[in-house]
C-alpha cells in the first residue's frame, strides 16, 4: 500500500524525473539548429512522462488515473525513439544512449506494474466503498417518521374496511390480511421493502440514469442501465400492480400506501416515478375495461409489464379535444386499427398502451374520441424519436407512429375523453403530487445536509438566519405538501372503493352520500394539491441550489438534478394555470371553505391555539377576498384573480392540515408555525393586491 | 428431475457498524449490542440459489441455519425472497461451536435432509471471517467444492455437471464440477434480490417453536403470544421446523463447545482512543483516503 503523501514518493515518478534531468543535461550539448527541433521535442516528451504520472496521481477515479498513465506510457515510447535517433545522429555516444535507454525501460516497467496494482487495489477499495455506502444508505420509509404518521390516519380504518370487504380474501389468498391491524402491518412491511429499494438501488442509480438516459434504435427504446436495474428490482419485489385486486395477482392496497410508495420513489429518483406511476393505467383499465380485458391485461401489469397512456399529439397538448389519431373499425377483421402520431408519450414503448383516438369520423370535439388498448405484442406502433429533456431524463418521452396498429376498444365509444381520460388524469395528477412531494423532501434533505456540513466565516452556514430560514421554510413546504397529498389520497380511496363496491352491489343511501361527499372533495383537492405542491417542489429545489451556492450550480451535487426534475411537475398532467381552472369552481361554490370549517371544528391542544387563531383570521380574509372578486360578476376579472384566490385558500387548507398533524405529533409543530406564518403573509399580500386593484387596471395587462 | 438446493446461512452480529459497546470486557463480541443480520455473503449465496430456481422449473431452495431461536429470522428472510422452506438447527448443545463443530452439525443436518444437489453458502461470515465452514462441510460429506464463486453459469441436470465462475487473485476462472457439490459464494457475486411484497405478507407470521413459545410473565416485553395462534394449525407453512442434536442424530461429543478443538490463545483488546478528530468531506477522494488509512493500520480488512 503506497504511502499517501504525494507523487514525489512514487518510485516510478522518481525514476521518470531522473530521466528528465538526464535528458536536459545531454540535450544541452545538442547542435543549436536542433533547439526547436529534436531538443525541444525530446525534452517535451521526457517531461510529459513525469508530469503525467504526477497528474494522474492526483486524479481520484481509477479511469482518470489510467488515462494519464496511458499518456505517460506513450511518451515513454516516444522517448525511446529519440534515444535511438540521438545516437544514430551521433549526438550521444553508445554508453550515454544505453544509460538513457535502460532508465526508460525501468520507468516503463514500474509504470506498468504500478497501473496494474492500482487497478487491483482500487477495485478492492471500491468494493469496500460500495458496501460502506450501502450500509449508510437509508431505508427511505424508515428514515422518515412522517410516513408512518400519515399511514396511520384514523380514516384508514374506513378505507381498509371498504377495500377489504370484511376480509373475505383471507381464505382465498395466503397473502391477504386477516383484519385491519394485519392489513396495516402488511402495508408497513411492503413500504419497508419499497424504502429499502429506494435507498439501496433507485437513489444510487439516479445520477447515472440522469447522465445516460434511454436510447432509441429501430423503433424500440432501451432504458438506461440503472433504470433497467430499478425495474428489475421492483418487479422481483412484486411491487407492480400494488392497487389491483388479488384476483388479478395484485396486492389490493388502497391508494394511500400506493401513493406513499410513489412519494418514496420520487425522493430517490423522480424520473423513475414516471415508470412506476404508470401502474395507474391499470386502474383505468380496471375501472372501464370489461372482465375479459381485466383477465388478459391486469395480471400482466402485476407481473411487471409496463404501461403508457397515449393522449397528446403534436397539435393536441393541453387541448385534448383536438386529438386526431384515427381509429377505424374493420368489419372484416372485427377489430379497430389506429393510424397517426402521438407525441410526448411517457414510456411510449410500453407493453400495454391506453390510447385516445378519434373513432367517430367527421367529429372535431371531445365527443368523437374513444379509448383503446394497444398491445405491443400485436405490433404496429414504433418509436420515431425520444425527446431530449431538461429533467426526468431516465423516463423516455416518445414520439409514436401508429401504422395500422391493431387495438381494442376500452369501455364505450365516445366516452374516451369526457369520462375515461378525465378519470385517468385525476389519478395521474395525484401521482404527480406524490412526485412533487418526493422532490420537495429530497431538495430539503440535500439543502439541510449541505448547510450542516458547509462552513463559512468559521461556522456551519445553517447557523446563519438567512440560511436557516430557507431550510425551515423548505421543511414546512415539504411537510404541508405531504399532508395535502395524503388527505387527497384518502378522499380518492374512499370514493373509489365505494365505486368498486357499486359494481358488485347497490350502495346503501348512506354509502351513496359518502361516495358523493368524498368524490367531490377529491375533485376539489386534486387540482389544488397538484398546483400547489408542484410549485413548492420547484421552490424547494431552487432554494436547495441557493443553499449550495456556487457548488449547487455545478453538476457535482444532486440539487441541480432535482431542480431540473422538478421543473416538469407544474407543467405536465395540466399546468398550474389549468389546475387553477379546475379548482376555481370549488372556490366559488364553497367546497374548500366548507372543508376548512370542518377543520376549524376539530379540537386542538391549547398550545396550538395561537396557530389556529391565525388560520381563522386567514380564512376570514379569504372569504372577503372571494366576495370582493366574485361580486363583480365579471368572468375575465374573476379568471384574472383566480390563481390568487386558489392560493389564498390553499394556504388555509395546508395550514389546517399541518395543525392537525401537530395536534397528533409534536414533531410537526415547527412546520405548522413556519408554514402558517408564511401563509398568513401570502394571504395578506394577495388581499392587498386584489383590494388595490380595479377592473380598469386589467387593460395594462392585456396583450392586444 | 428437479434441482434440490440447500442454502447455508448464518445470523451474525453486524460487525460493519461497530459502536462502542461492540466488545465485551473479555474481548468477545457483544452480540446483544449489535443488530443481528443475515450474513452478507450468505445473501449472495441465496441469490445464486434463487436464480437457479428461476431458471430451472421445479427446483427447490431450502435454508439451513444454526443458532438460537431468534435465528429463525434467517429462514423468514429466505422465505420472503422465494425460498421454499428451511430448518433451524438449535440446541444448547450446539452452542460455543468452532468451525469444526459447526460444520459437523451442518453436515449431519444435511445428511438428514438427504436429498440435495447443490449446497451453497457464503464464503465466510463477518463475525469470524474464517471461510472454513463451507469447505469443511464439503469434506465431511465427501463432496466436491467450488469456493469463491461469483456466478453459477450453468447446471446440466442430465449430465449432472455445474459450471461456475469463481473469483481468483487478479481475475476470474470458470470451472466445472459434478453434482452434488458444495459452493461458497464471494461477496463480489450479484447482490441478493429484495424481499417480495406478496411473500412477505404470506410468511410474515412464520415462527420457529421457540419464538412461538410464550415468554415467561417476568419477561421484560411481557408475554409474547403469537397474534393469531390458530393460524399455525390452518397454515402449516408458518411453522419453521427446529432441529435439535437428537433430531439430526448428532454425536453430542462432536457438537458445540465439546466438539470444538479451537482454543483461543489470547485476545487482544485494541481500544482506539482518539486524540484528534478528522473532518472528512463526502468526496470520494476523502473516503477513499480514509479507507486506505484504515486498511493500512488494520482497523478494517
Amino acid at each position: 500500500m503506497e504511502e499517501n503523501k504525494g507523487f514525489e514518493n512514487l518510485n516510478v515518478w522518481q525514476k521518470a524525473h531522473s530521466f528528465v534531468l538526464n535528458v536536459y543535461k545531454y540535450t544541452k550539448a545538442y547542435p543549436k539548429d536542433e533547439l526547436f527541433g529534436l531538443t525541444s521535442q525530446y525534452r517535451r516528451a521526457a517531461v510529459s512522462i513525469a508530469a503525467n504520472i504526477a497528474e494522474g496521481y492526483g486524479k481520484k477515479g481509477i479511469n482518470d488515473k489510467l488515462r494519464f498513465y496511458n499518456i505517460a506510457e506513450g511518451s515513454i515510447n516516444e522517448c525511446r525513439y529519440y534515444v535511438i535517433l540521438s545516437k544514430d545522429l551521433g549526438y550521444v555516444n553508445a554508453i550515454e544512449s544505453l544509460t538513457l535507454y535502460s532508465e526508460l525501460i525501468v520507468v516503463q516497467k514500474l509504470l506498468s506494474s504500478y497501473s496494474k496494482s492500482l487497478v487491483r487495489n482500487t477495485t478492492t477499495n471500491y468494493h469496500l466503498l460500495t458496501t460502506k455506502k450501502l450500509k449508510t444508505m437509508a431505508n427511505f420509509y424508515l428514515d422518515n417518521p412522517s410516513m408512518k404518521h400519515h399511514l396511520h390516519h384514523p380514516l384508514m380504518k374506513r378505507i381498509v374496511e371498504l377495500k377489504e370487504r370484511g376480509f373475505a380474501d383471507k381464505d382465498k389468498y395466503d397473502y391477504a390480511p386477516l383484519d385491519f391491524e394485519d392489513a396495516m402491518d402488511s402495508y408497513e412491511k411492503v413500504l419497508e421493502i419499497v424504502g429499502e429499494i429506494c435507498g439501496d438501488i433507485i437513489a444510487p442509480n439516479a445520477e447515472s440514469v440522469d447522465h445516460e438516459g434511454p436510447t432509441v434504435a429501430n423503433g424500440r427504446v432501451t432504458y438506461a442501465k440503472g433504470t433497467q436495474e430499478n425495474l428489475d428490482a421492483v418487479r422481483k419485489a412484486g411491487l407492480m400492480g400494488i392497487a389491483m385486486p388479488r384476483r388479478y395477482n395484485g396486492l389490493n392496497f388502497p391508494i394511500v400506501p400506493y401513493i406513499m410508495a410513489a412519494d418514496l420513489v420520487s425522493r430517490a429518483d423522480a424520473g423513475f416515478e414516471n415508470l412506476w406511476g404508470l401502474q395507474d393505467c391499470a386502474e383505468t383499465l380496471y375501472e372501464f375495461g370489461n372482465e375479459d380485458q381485466h383477465q388478459r391485461y391486469i395480471p400482466r401489469v402485476c407481473g411487471g409489464e409496463t404501461m403508457s397512456m397515449d393522449l397528446t399529439e403534436p397539435d393536441a397538448g393541453s387541448d385534448l379535444q383536438s386529438v386526431m389519431l384515427k381509429a377505424t373499425y374493420s368489419e372484416q377483421d372485427g377489430c379497430w386499427y389506429l393510424n397517426g402520431v402521438k407525441r410526448f408519450i411517457t414510456n411510449g414503448d410500453a407493453d400495454i398502451h391506453l390510447v385516445l383516438a378519434r373513432s367517430e369520423e367527421g367529429t372535431k370535439d371531445g365527443r368523437g374520441l374513444s379509448m383503446f388498448i394497444y398491445d405491443k405484442r400485436n405490433g404496429g406502433v414504433n418509436v420515431r424519436r425520444i425527446e431530449n429533456k431538461m429533467g426526468i431524463k431516465g423516463s423516455p418521452t416518445c414520439e409514436l407512429v401508429f401504422k395500422n396498429a391493431k387495438a381494442e376498444l376500452c369501455g364505450d365509444r365516445k366516452l374516451g375523453l369526457i369520462k375515461y381520460v378525465m378519470a385517468l388524469m385525476n389519478g395521474a395528477r395525484l401521482g404527480i403530487m406524490a412526485q412533487a412531494v418526493g422532490l420537495s423532501e429530497a431538495a430539503y434533505r440535500e439543502g439541510y445536509a449541505y448547510a450542516t456540513e458547509r462552513k463559512q466565516f468559521g461556522k456551519a452556514i445553517i447557523e446563519f438566519p438567512a440560511v436557516y430560514e430557507m431550510i425551515a421554510l423548505m421543511r414546512a413546504k415539504a411537510d404541508a405538501s405531504r399532508s395535502m397529498l395524503y388527505e387527497t389520497a384518502r378522499f380518492v380511496d374512499i370514493y373509489k372503493a365505494l365505486d368498486d363496491i357499486s359494481r358488485e352491489r347497490k350502495l346503501t343511501p348512506e354509502e351513496r352520500q359518502e361516495q358523493k361527499r368524498y368524490s367531490k372533495l377529491a375533485d376539489a383537492f386534486t387540482p389544488m394539491g397538484k398546483g400547489m405542491t408542484t410549485e413548492y417542489a420547484n421552490q424547494n429545489a431552487y432554494d436547495a441550489i441557493q443553499i449550495h451556492g456556487g457548488s449547487g450550480f455545478m453538476k457535482d451535487y444532486a440539487c441541480e438534478r432535482i431542480y431540473r426534475d422538478a421543473r416538469i411537475t407544474n407543467i405536465y398532467e395540466g399546468t398550474t394555470q389549468l389546475q387553477v381552472v379546475a379548482a376555481i369552481r370549488h372556490v366559488t361554490t364553497g367546497t374548500y371553505l366548507n372543508r376548512i370549517k370542518e377543520y376549524e371544528a376539530i379540537e386542538y391542544k391549547p398550545e396550538l391555539q395561537n396557530i389556529k387563531s391565525k388560520l381563522v383570521a386567514m380564512t376570514g380574509k379569504y372569504e372577503k377576498l372571494v366576495a370582493m372578486v366574485t361580486e363583480t360578476k365579471d368572468n375575465e376579472y374573476i379568471d384574472f384573480h383566480a390563481r390568487r384566490m386558489v392560493e389564498a385558500v390553499a394556504h388555509c387548507v395546508f395550514g389546517y392540515l399541518l395543525l392537525q398533524d401537530a395536534n397528533e405529533d409534536e414533531s410537526f409543530r415547527r412546520s405548522a408555525e413556519v408554514y402558517v406564518n408564511y401563509g398568513e403573509a401570502e394571504v395578506d399580500k394577495i388581499c392587498s393586491f386584489v383590494s388595490n386593484f380595479t377592473q380598469e387596471e386589467l387593460a395594462a395587462y392585456k396583450q392586444a | 428431475m428437479s434441482l434440490k438446493i440447500i442454502v447455508l446461512a448464518k445470523q451474525v452480529p453486524d460487525t460493519r457498524n461497530v459502536g462502542k459497546d461492540a466488545m465485551k470486557e473479555d474481548g468477545t463480541v457483544n452480540r446483544a449490542a449489535l443488530p443481528a443480520i443475515f450474513n452478507p455473503e450468505d445473501l449472495n449465496a441465496l441469490e445464486q440459489a434463487l436464480r437457479l430456481k428461476d431458471a430451472c422449473p421445479g427446483a427447490t431452495v431450502t435454508l439451513l441455519t444454526m443458532g438460537p431461536g431468534r435465528a429463525a429470522e434467517i429462514i423468514r428472510e429466505g422465505l420472503y425472497r422465494g425460498a421454499d422452506g428451511g430448518y433451524l438447527l438449535t440446541d444448547r448443545a450446539f452452542a460455543g461451536a468452532d468451525t469444526l463443530a459447526t460444520s459437523y452439525a451442518l453436515a449431519t443436518a444435511i445428511k438428514k435432509i438427504k436429498d440435495y444437489d447443490i449446497i451453497i453458502g457464503g464464503r465466510q461470515a463477518i463475525d469470524g471471517d474464517t471461510a472454513q465452514v463451507g469447505p469443511q462441510v464439503a469434506e465431511k460429506l465427501g463432496l466436491t467444492q467450488i469456493t469463491y464463486a461469483e456466478e453459477i453459469l450453468n447446471v446440466d441436470e442430465a449430465a449432472r455437471r455445474i459450471t461456475v465462475k469463481r473469483h481468483i487473485d487478479g481475475g476470474v476462472e470458470t470451472v466445472e464440477g459434478p453434482l452434488p457439490i458444495v459452493i461458497t459464494v464471494n461477496g463480489s457475486a450479484a447482490p441478493c434480490r429484495p424481499r417480495n411484497a406478496r411473500l412477505v405478507q404470506k410468511y410474515k407470521r412464520a415462527l420457529g417453536a421457540q419464538e412461538k413459545a410464550p415468554a415467561p410473565a417476568c419477561h421484560p416485553e411481557g408475554v409474547n403470544q403469537p397474534a393469531y395462534p390458530e393460524l399455525y394449525e390452518t397454515r402449516p407453512y408458518l411453522n419453521i421446523p427446529e432441529w435439535s442434536v437428537a433430531d439430526v442424530n448428532g454425536d453430542l461429543a462432536q457438537c458445540g463447545l465439546s466438539g470444538s478443538p479451537t482454543k483461543v490463545k489470547s485476545i487482544q483488546n485494541i481500544v482506539f482512543q482518539a486524540k484528534e478528530s478528522k473532518t472528512l468531506t463526502s468526496s470520494d477522494r476523502d473516503i477513499e483516503d480514509m479507507i486506505v488509512e484504515l486498511l493500512s493500520n488494520h482497523t478494517i480488512g
